[in-house]
């Protein structure tokens, strides 16, 4: 057997190989569309940004749920570990700058990962889950206890943010700062995470997904690699809870709880998971619906969700995006054929 | 030059509470040698070959490669001393395509697969290696399908090309033509017929055309011990192989 000429680099799969990183055209809309929103919305800016935060939030456990296949139930622990990394270090007066802030965070936060992880990460399943569900929990509860430092129960209120860049103040009543800084945030994060999945790296984690036994069968470091994962995802997680602290001037024990970490997981399952954009989509659509559904509904909005959820798991495995592939793979079968 | 074999096993045990699945096995694999594992269902072969590869840790006994002890090498790094496997039912990454996975193996033997900021396609050395590798199982055609997508015997393949992309000394194949439909079962001795001469490689089948045709050497293992081991003829020739296995359909 020879190879072709000019090598494989023709051949149909490994065209979709070196070119499923590339930049598709529909991929600034996203973007352009929030930007747009700034403009077009500028009454609604918090919320905004308080979506915003929660796909920053999503996408870092799509990292570790969609792309290694690490089932967690105890993600906040990191965001609260952000969050609370910002607020202690703002209200005691110690540092205040927003964006070493979140550097900060970010490295708080990861060695929350990295302690939590190299234990953890040993255990697989239903035990994994409970592990990530205890970790998060001790940690509430020792953030709970500390009240000297973090306020327990009340929280860090009226945190003394720095301007932005020396400029820029955080003004809690008109946002504007804050949501274009989440948004810059959010678009340096995304570029990583894009870039990181699709990667050697990003692929040897969907092998672990795929199939950890195999993995360890071609002499990979599992263990190893799963860490890392954990520990990059945790640093982003933690961004986001840094940057919901600066933008909110607040933060509380909610930020290190279930029913955060619960949340982020229904979106990532409701907008497609291991889909980089699932993260979008789930948090856009979830929480515009609990927006109008509180409205209509104000007492029982959470059940219209919880049925919206029962159809997702039941016929939808992949979620909102994986109805719109579904949908366009369909559209162009007959053709490819 | 060491005149000790490729892969060597002495006095090799394992027990599962009272089974013992594995029974002073001495065995010896030379430099690309075509041996074959024969024995009943539950003769222990596939435990044999989990102690091989590090998946299972032996009660006694000691695995040697080239003479060296590597009885407490962890899995991982078995494989980066070249010993690689398939299994009995396919391990396969069914979401991905079927150059993604043998990419990943090769990115692993390459050392490529920690690098974090360059997109995998752009590692032309990686895909270029893994599509030859395809090629040589004939398996170019389905490169870009979803593995899932394969029917059963070219899945079976995908699983012998992941071993493969490992450049493997020692290649031990666990049932390859297993759960194969005998009209696709040529493809499968095909493939194992044209492995690379300098591969050892030791075969688990049940199928006694495929055994006799490929081995140059067997061994039979019943209750976790060997029960003989010879050439193909020597086998074929023993009664008492023929009693406990071969059975009415035995070949001389």
């Amino acid at each position: 057997m020879t190879s072709p000429p000019g090598g494989w680099a023709d051949h149909a799969a490994a065209r979709a190989l070196a070119s499923r990183h590339r930049l598709r055209a529909w991929e600034p809309i996203p973007w352009l569309l929030a930007l747009a929103f700034y403009f077009a919305f500028p009454k609604y800016l918090g919320f905004g940004t308080e979506v915003l935060v929660t796909i920053l939030f999503a996408l870092s456990l799509d990292l570790v749920l969609g792309y290694a296949g690490i089932v967690t139930l105890g993600h906040a622990a990191f965001f609260g570990a952000g969050a609370y990394t910002v607020g202690m270090l703002a209200k005691h007066g110690i540092w205040n700058e927003p964006i070493t802030g979140l550097i900060l965070a970010a490295l708080v936060a990861a060695l929350v990962g990295l302690g939590s992880g190299m234990v953890l990460l040993r255990t697989q399943g239903l035990t994994l889950l409970m592990l990530t569900l205890c970790t998060m929990a001790l940690l509430e509860e020792a953030a709970n206890l500390a009240h000297v430092y973090t306020g327990g129960f009340d929280g860090l209120d009226s945190l003394p943010i720095a301007p932005l860049l020396g400029r820029f103040e955080f003004n809690p009543l008109y946002p504007r700062t804050q949501y274009l800084y989440v948004l810059s945030v959010l678009l340096v994060c995304f570029v990583f995470v894009r870039t990181l999945v699709y990667s050697p790296f990003g692929q040897s984690l969907t092998g672990i997904r795929e199939n950890i036994l195999r993995m360890h069968a071609v002499g990979a470091p599992v263990r190893r690699r799963l860490v890392v994962c954990y520990v990059l995802s945790a640093a982003i997680a933690g961004i986001a809870g840094g940057i919901w602290a600066q933008a909110n001037a607040y933060v509380n024990l909610g930020t290190l709880g279930l029913d955060r970490a619960a949340t982020v997981l229904i979106i990532l399952v409701l907008g497609g998971h291991g889909r980089l954009y699932g993260a979008f989509v789930g948090a856009i659509a979830y929480m515009a619906l609990s927006h109008f559904l509180s409205k209509i509904y104000p007492t029982a909005w959470q059940l219209g969700l919880g049925l919206l959820l029962v159809v997702i798991a039941l016929f939808a495995k992949n979620g909102i995006l994986g109805i719109i592939e579904a949908a366009a793979r369909g559209r162009r079968a007959p053709r490819a054929t | 030059m060491s005149a000790a074999p490729l892969l060597e096993t002495r006095a090799l045990c394992r027990s599962f509470g009272a089974l013992a699945a594995a029974r002073d096995i001495d065995f010896q694999l030379e430099a690309g040698a075509r041996h074959a594992l024969i024995g009943p269902n539950g003769a222990g072969k596939t435990t044999f070959i989990n102690l091989l590869t590090g998946v299972v840790r032996p009660t006694a006994g000691v695995i040697l490669m080239n003479g060296r002890d590597i009885t407490g090498v962890p899995e991982a790094l078995r494989v980066k001393l070249g010993i690689a496997r398939t299994f009995q039912i396919n391990r396969l990454f069914r979401q991905l395509s079927v150059l993604e996975n043998v990419y990943i193996s090769v990115a692993e033997r390459t050392g490529v697969a920690p690098s974090m900021l360059r997109p995998a396609g752009r590692r032309g050395d990686v895909v270029e290696e893994s599509m030859a590798l395809l090629d040589s199982l004939k398996l170019t055609a389905d490169a870009a399908r979803r593995v899932s997508e394969l029917p059963y015997g070219r899945q079976r393949l995908v699983e012998i090309a992941i071993a493969l992309g490992l450049r493997p000394r020692v290649l031990l194949l666990d049932e390859p033509a297993a759960g194969v439909p005998s009209a696709e079962s040529h493809i499968i001795l095909d493939a194992v017929d044209r492995l690379p001469r300098e591969i050892a490689v030791l075969i688990i089948d049940h199928d006694m055309d495929l055994v006799f045709r490929f081995a140059q050497r067997i061994t039979v293992l019943v209750s976790g011990a060997v029960f003989a081991s010879g050439s193909p003829r020597e086998i074929g020739a023993n009664p008492d192989v023929r009693a406990v296995y071969l059975g009415q359909a035995a070949r001389g």
